[in-house]
């Protein structure tokens, strides 16, 4: 049998039993990745929401920085993180480095630019023409800009969509920040860097697995939201 | 002019762009009037409504509602800005139902539940479309959308209704329509209508005072019958006679 059939059906099993290894490790992403995204709407959401409602030839600047931090490559924000947390840096009193808060600051620095950049450009669509009408309506500004961002939900929910899966996949920020240790810091991707390096395929197959699933699972989350939730049941 | 019955009034009002596009020196509109705003496309009958209705501040200038000068550059007062409202030539609904829509503004207000669904069900048997009440507002046609962007507008009674080419989109029958509603509520509530209109034979329907705009400016401003049968301004004389060209 093959190597990659054989880990195919030993990492199901793994899965299946409730490996306890294998199910920290994706937890642990979970948690990690969902506390970053979490924390990158509050702040990706209001920042892209403003940008979005300026007119487009007075946000050109920023919108360029943003759109190039949306590609930010992750070791590199990884390195800028490590260089700042590590005991020598500005925070390094804080004593964040190899913890998982560490990784959450660094997905947090990947997931926010691209919150905001893809709220921003759903927001421009329409936002400016809405915000006009719920106030022309008596709306109060907070009612206006629950209305902004309400009316541009599903544009937002794919930005908030989109940054997770961006960070659950990533392994160069996490592996620099968090140092991949066991029962720590260690997410899904650098358990597959590590163990595929040591030769333990069916545990790596199986969170490549599950990765694949939440990947299938965001993707077909993006495209529902894409298509204006058409047959969501919204009153 | 009858100083008490004044709604609105602007004084030395101007609005710059990269140009000035609006000058105007002295204008008041009178409680329970319909006025037709007309004139060429970029004449700055839209930029008037927008200073109005706060989606813009004046360059410079004053503005005075209900005898009370508003602080054009500060922050918008919730009190004045809820005593108007303005209906675009662009329905802009929200993607909810369109029993919600209606509601909006009396939901801002904080009206309480009951009065609201009361008030919503009148509106939308008003406007012809009570039976649209569950349905999504995006799935309306361009003249059910405008008249539910109406009922919404009028919903909680602005003593001021401003209207920017509400029917240039409409079919005649629509048009017949929603100027009806118009004349109704006028009538019914005496509500002041500013609107303004491409179409000369629509102020020539409705329109109780007619202000025409040239260039920023207003050139002749009065009473309907007047302007289109003995305009005084050469300028207003070839754009009623639809030989202006634009
Ligand atoms: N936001 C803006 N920036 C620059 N110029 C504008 C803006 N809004 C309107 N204008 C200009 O102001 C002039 C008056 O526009 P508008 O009031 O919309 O005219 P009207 O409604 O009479 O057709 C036009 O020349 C228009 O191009
Ligand atoms: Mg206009």
């Amino acid at each position: 049998m093959s190597r990659l059939l054989e880990g195919i059906i030993e990492a199901f099993t793994l899965i299946i039993q409730f490996d306890p290894y294998l199910w920290q490790i994706i937890i642990l992403s979970l948690q990690v990745s969902g506390g970053a995204v979490a924390l990158s709407t509050l702040t990706g959401v209001p920042l892209g929401a403003f940008l979005g409602l300026k007119p487009a030839g007075r946000t050109r600047f920023i919108s360029k920085v943003l759109y190039t931090f949306m590609g930010l490559p992750p070791v590199v924000a990884g390195l800028v993180i490590y260089l700042l947390i590590s005991r020598s840096g500005p925070f390094g009193v804080l004593g964040l480095l190899f913890s998982p808060a560490a990784m959450v600051i660094a997905q947090f620095t990947l997931a926010t630019p691209i919150i905001a950049g893809l709220t921003m450009v759903g927001i421009r669509s329409r936002g400016k023409e809405v915000q006009e009408t719920a106030r022309t309506l008596g709306a109060n500004r907070l009612l206006t800009a629950w209305t902004v961002i309400r009316e541009s939900r599903f544009a937002i929910f794919g930005a908030i969509v989109t940054g997770f899966g961006r960070v659950i996949a990533e392994v160069g920020a996490v592996m620099i920040v968090g140092g991949n240790i066991e029962g720590h810091t260690r997410v899904m991707t650098s358990a597959i860097v590590l163990e595929t390096s040591k030769g333990h395929f069916e545990l790596a197959i199986g969170l490549g697995l599950t990765l694949l699933v939440i990947s299938f699972l965001i993707n077909s989350l993006l495209y529902y939201l894409q298509g204006g939730g058409e047959n969501s049941g919204w009153k | 002019m009858a100083g008490n019955n004044v709604v609105l009034r602007v004084e030395g009002i101007s609005k710059v762009y990269d140009r000035e596009v609006l000058h105007i020196e002295k204008l008041s509109f009178e409680k329970g009037k319909i006025y037709g705003l007309i004139g060429p496309s970029g004449a700055g009958k839209s930029t008037l409504l927008r200073l109005i209705n706060f989606l813009e501040p004046p360059t410079a200038g004053r503005i005075f509602f209900k005898g009370r000068e508003l602080d054009v550059r500060g922050r918008v007062d919730l009190k004045t800005q809820r005593g108007m409202t303005m209906v675009f030539q662009k329905p802009v609904l929200f993607k909810t139902s369109v029993r919600e829509n209606v509601a909006y503004g009396l939901r801002a207000r904080g009206l309480p539940k009951e009065e609201i669904n009361k008030r919503v069900a009148v509106l939308l048997e008003k406007v012809g479309l009570e039976s649209f009440a569950g349905r999504r507002a995006d799935s309306l046609s361009g003249g059910e959308a405008q008249r539910i962007a109406l009922a919404r507008a009028i919903a909680f009674d602005p003593g001021v209704l401003l209207l920017d080419e509400p029917t240039a989109n409409l079919d005649p029958h629509n048009i017949e329509m929603f100027e009806n509603l118009i004349l109704n509520l006028n009538k019914e509530k005496g509500i002041t209508v500013i609107m303004v209109t491409h179409n000369i034979f629509q102020a020539r329907r409705i329109a109780h005072e007619v202000l025409f705009f040239y260039e920023g400016h207003i050139i002749e401003k009065g009473p309907a019958q007047k302007i289109f049968s003995s305009p005084e301004d050469p300028r207003t004389r070839a754009f009623v006679e639809g030989r202006m060209v634009y």
